[in-house]
């Protein structure tokens, strides 16, 4: 970055702390594109609006946290929309039938959750298959898991406790509860790779698969521990569905693993393994969710919005690999290490 | 295995008794028909059990082959509850008139991913198709090549290119959507003023895009001009899209008044979003959406009144109809009238300009009398 050298003014200093991290690359073009929305939409910042958009946002970066720990080992779960959708009408199914009361049924919703999770993980350590194969296969034995329980019919609201579905948009001091559920998950998980034996392995594994082995990191184990956790953030992810939709489809979240995939990347988790954070993951989500919405109060042609959205996604990305191309290298040494 | 075959006789005489009674005269006695078998539809049954076998053995064989067809419905999607609900009337149909019928289709709603399931029904040379096609022109080319290998195609729900069916079933003539849709949207707006935008399907959906042009159409009557178009957004018949451009509607359109969203998908999810942004009362939604999916927001003021066919009987008329195609009593041409004894009243369906049939008009359901639909249509 020979231009930051040539203005040591305050230019010089923000491109420099965005370059060292790819957190506050997110949240300062997170801040850019609300100021620029704005101006063409006022509306856009309006509480209600960003209440409800930052909830849903807020059930992608759970389920991409999951996704982002798993794509730190190296490998990919595609199988995460169908975990999603299996858990939200699980869950649905049980509150109509009134066979448990809601926090039960949560509870067996997050456990099915984890247990999906536990068989893509025993699946890929067990038979050794790369996980892209495995989750491509639960993907749709999860989604015929769904279809079966269905049985040709949706949860509708009335089906529901009555006001279940206001619980999304509920808030605490002013922030939706499903926003802090993501803070406290984004803490928890955070804390447990940046802080713990088991999250420096995960990275470990991720970089360099064999140098793990000789470290006697036990890289099975950690898949497996990995799409686990991934499972059980899919149902928690899953619940939340429920709630914010209030009506559940059998095809309920059809099609998402692209936005969580997508929130991953953008949020600076490499494809290649070995570096990120959740941190990242999250916003990502959230950054997408936003990009999403601005493009549509903008009302540009609708015909163009998938487009768009694409390009925007590939710009932030590119930005931001221009940005920390200088960190990269000093980054999964680090993680290496 | 003896239900069946029983089940099949009785179906056969059903039938029987039906070609008999079309048949004795073309004008007067179609009236008594209609009475013999009522619109609730579960009479037909009992009508030829007081039939002499004899009489049975005795009708034409063109008449016996009028009765039931092998039929497979693709709809846009299975798994929608939507279309099991259609398909419960084309199962019925097939019991009524002897026949048998299938559904196969995509899991997502594809037209690309339709096509496959028409080419097996063709290879597996079934008697009829009855298709809604999730895009017009994409599926159009199979189906024409099904047509070639004799079998017919019945459209039902959403249209395939003309062309590429003998019959499309619409299930509400489009001019008349398109006046309920106007009409609700006049309603709900405060003394009939006020912006309103239009929540679709996909872009390329064509019996949400007939309906929408059907609204504006109807919308130039002096009546509706201070209704202020603020246009249409395409939710896909996605949740998660229709929520989204929901959620952007409000705040694109700060002074918008109601939300018109003629797509079972995109109606529930408009609802939720005003009732999610605290707009119930102020922001209205209508369209077409199923009583169950429904009634929680009619009740909550977030959707007064909404509107749809009888899916039930829409299922039922294109099964009647793929089966009268097979027999050849019709073949699909403008002009052409057909009786169905448990649908219209008995009154003759005539078959219109492009081979369309219409099912009737919509139907609009309210607080008052939702609770009744929710528990007939179970959907």
């Amino acid at each position: 970055m020979p231009k930051t050298q040539g203005q040591p003014g305050m230019l010089g200093r923000v491109t420099g702390a965005l370059g060292r991290s790819r957190e506050l690359t997110l949240v300062a073009l997170i801040v850019l594109m609300c100021a620029i929305v704005s101006l063409g939409a006022p509306q856009f910042l309006s509480i209600s609006n960003l209440d409800q958009v930052t909830a849903m946002a807020a059930i992608f970066a759970i389920a991409g946290i999951g996704e982002a720990m798993v794509v730190m080992t190296k490998n990919i779960d595609l199988s995460v929309e169908s975990t999603i959708g299996l858990v939200a009408f699980l869950v649905g199914v049980t509150l109509r039938q009134g066979d448990l009361p809601v926090p039960a049924a949560w509870l067996l919703g997050i456990g099915v959750g984890l247990l999906l999770g536990m068989v893509n993980g025993a699946v890929i350590t067990v038979f050794r298959i790369p996980s892209i194969v495995v989750t491509l296969g639960t993907l749709s034995i999860f989604r015929g898991l769904v279809f079966i329980i269905a049985g040709g019919k949706e949860v509708n609201l009335s089906d529901l406790p009555a006001g279940y579905a206001n619980l999304a948009t509920d808030t605490v001091l002013g922030v939706p509860v499903f926003v802090i559920v993501a803070v406290v998950i984004v803490a928890i998980v955070g804390l447990l790779l940046w802080k713990t034996r088991f999250g420096r392995q995960v990275y470990a594994v991720g970089s360099n698969a064999e140098a793990a082995a000789i470290l006697g990191i036990r890289s099975r184990l950690v898949t497996f521990a990995v799409f686990s956790i991934a499972g059980l953030l899919g149902g928690i992810a899953g619940v939340m569905w429920g709630i914010y939709f209030g009506t559940i489809y059998a095809t309920s979240a059809s099609g998402v693993v692209l936005q969580i995939v997508a929130a991953v990347v953008v949020g600076g988790v490499s494809i290649a393994g070995g570096t990120g954070t959740v941190v990242g993951a999250a916003l990502g989500a959230l950054f997408l969710a936003l990009i999403n919405n601005a493009l549509l109060v903008l009302q540009l042609p609708q015909e163009l919005l998938q487009a768009i959205y694409g390009a925007v996604i590939l710009v932030a990305v590119s930005a931001d690999a221009l940005l920390s191309r200088r960190n990269k290298g000093q980054a999964a040494q680090e993680a290496a290490r | 295995m003896t239900g069946t075959s029983v089940r099949r006789f009785v179906a056969g005489l059903a039938t029987t008794a039906i070609v008999l009674s079309a048949c004795s005269s073309s004008t007067p006695s179609s009236a008594p028909a209609s009475q013999a078998a009522p619109a609730s539809q579960a009479p037909v049954a009992s009508v030829p059990a007081s039939v002499p076998a004899s009489q049975a053995a005795s009708a034409p064989a063109s008449q016996a082959a009028s009765g039931g067809v092998t039929a497979v419905v693709i709809p846009k999607q299975i798994n929608n509850p939507y279309f099991d609900v259609a398909f419960k009337g084309a199962q019925k149909a097939a019991a009524d008139l002897g026949g048998t019928v299938t559904q196969v289709g995509p899991s997502a709603a594809d037209a690309t991913q339709q096509v496959p399931f028409i080419q097996t029904a063709t290879t597996q040379g079934v008697g009829a198709i009855i298709i809604s096609a999730d895009d017009a022109t994409a599926v159009a080319p199979a189906l024409k090549a099904a047509m070639q290998a004799g079998i017919k195609v019945v459209g039902y729900d959403s249209s395939p290119a003309v062309g590429a069916y003998n019959v499309f079933v619409n299930q509400a003539d489009t001019a008349g959507i398109g006046k309920g849709l106007a009409n609700m949207a006049c309603d709900l707006a405060p003394s009939c003023t006020g912006e309103i935008a239009v929540l679709s399907a996909a872009q390329s959906a064509t019996n949400q895009n007939a309906w929408i042009a059907a609204m504006q159409t109807t919308m130039k009557d002096a009546k509706y001009s201070k209704l202020v178009w603020d246009g249409v957004v395409y939710g896909n018949d996605d949740p998660q899209v229709s929520t989204q451009q929901a959620q952007a509607l409000l705040q694109a359109h700060p002074n918008l008044k109601v939300i018109v969203a003629p797509t079972t998908v995109g109606i529930v999810a408009a609802a939720q979003v005003v009732r999610a942004a605290k707009k119930t009362g102020s922001v209205f939604v209508t369209g077409l959406g199923t009583p169950k999916g429904m009634v929680d927001y009619v009740k909550g003021g977030e959707s007064p009144e909404f509107a749809l066919w009888n899916v039930t009987d829409l299922g039922y008329l294109a099964y009647a109809v793929a089966a009268q195609l097979a027999a050849g009593t019709i073949k699909g041409t403008e002009g052409e009238t057909f009786t169905v004894p448990s649908l219209n009243n008995g009154q003759p369906y005539t078959i219109g300009k492009d081979s369309v049939v219409v099912l009737g008009p919509p139907f609009v359901f309210n607080k008052d009398n939702i609770d009744q639909y929710v528990a007939s249509f179970g959907f």
